[in-house]
């Protein structure tokens, strides 16, 4: 069942870095074609963040205040393992408050 | 472009891979620890990694095989995520020397990640076989090795460390978002018609029985396609 999932995943990943190299000699030239795929990465993460970043902790106030220490590291461009580990600790740190009080 | 120069050295790729390989394996390491925390085994993360090379196609997977999805919704997302690397592809395809014949391009396009590309593409002339199989060497193992890392460790985290690890993925994908958010009005501008979609898929009756997969494809196209539209790429600093 998963091997047929990674099967799934690992062959519709494959091809499309595989197709274009190998089929296609001639660059691009619709504008619309190359900014549609130029926006999508930020379109996928954006809609696959919000809002299911609230419900991904057991509290939401945990998940808000992750949020909210992951939004200030990228906006100061820390890097990605920055953003998740400052994330992971506020949602650690404020489910411990949560429990004490 | 014509220039008869290219650069064709294993050892040149092979160090230029370096840094490339030491970003990968922090990120593989959250995939291994997430993907175990999902409830695969330390295999099935290691097998995901070395047959898929992707960051946020690997999440977004192991996503889907926790929420049970169709494979439908597996290819789509995969497709809508990874499509990209077509782009990618298509553009390195123009970069390659003589070396390239259909064998290499065959193995060498497995290698095409953000990164690698990247780098590839910023070379002054063609690139060679030896050249690119030297660049994907290190990342390749670093992107495997995280992984097994971090896979192995997550076995032995307390319950109360995977709760809070359970953000990590999404504080990832805001760190990879935001940064061109800043510098670019238009980027900002679809993933705020992304997100809002998102949204009022989630929460509108009816609307909200469309499983996550597909709720993220349809967001995706409409505002990829809006910004397209709008904001068509020579506007876009690159």
């Amino acid at each position: 069942m998963i091997i047929k999932y990674i099967f799934v995943m690992a062959i519709v990943t494959y091809l499309i870095r595989m197709l274009p190299m190998v089929l296609f000699k001639k660059r691009i030239e619709n504008t619309f074609v190359k900014s549609f795929l130029y926006y999508v990465p930020f379109a996928v993460l954006g809609a696959m963040t919000i809002p299911y970043i609230f419900s991904s902790t057991s509290s939401i106030y945990s998940a808000i205040a992750g949020t909210i220490a992951a939004i200030i590291l990228s906006f100061k461009e820390k890097g990605l393992l920055a953003s998740a580990i400052s994330a992971c600790v506020t949602v650690y740190a404020v489910e411990w408050f949560l429990r004490v009080i | 472009m014509e220039t008869e120069k290219s650069i064709n050295s294993y050892k040149k790729g092979f160090i230029d891979g370096i840094p490339i390989g030491l970003g990968y394996f922090s990120v593989s390491f959250t995939f291994g620890m997430m993907a175990v925390n999902t409830g695969l085994t330390v295999p099935t993360a290691l097998l995901i990694s070395m047959t898929n090379l992707t960051s946020a196609g690997q999440f977004a997977g192991i996503g889907l095989i926790a929420a049970g999805a169709t494979y439908i919704e597996m290819i789509l997302t995969q497709l809508v995520i990874n499509l990209r690397y077509a782009l990618m592809s298509l553009s390195l395809s123009q970069k390659t020397d003589r070396t390239f014949n259909f064998l290499h391009r065959l193995f060498i396009s497995f290698g095409i990640t953000d990164e690698i590309f990247a780098v590839a593409s910023s070379q002054p002339c063609e690139v060679g076989i030896r050249y690119m199989y030297g660049l994907i060497t290190i990342p390749y193992v670093g992107w495997a090795f995280g992984t097994f890392i971090g896979a192995a460790f997550c076995t032995i985290l307390p319950d109360t460390l995977r709760s809070a690890l359970s953000i990590a993925i999404y504080a990832m994908f805001i760190a990879i978002i935001i940064p061109p958010a800043k510098k670019s009005r238009p980027v900002l501008n679809v993933i705020i018609i992304s997100v809002a979609l998102s949204c009022l898929i989630r929460y509108t009756p009816l609307l909200n029985k469309i499983s996550g997969g597909f709720a993220i494809i349809i967001c995706a196209f409409v505002a990829a396609a809006i910004g397209a539209k709008i904001h068509p790429v020579e506007d876009v600093k690159k």
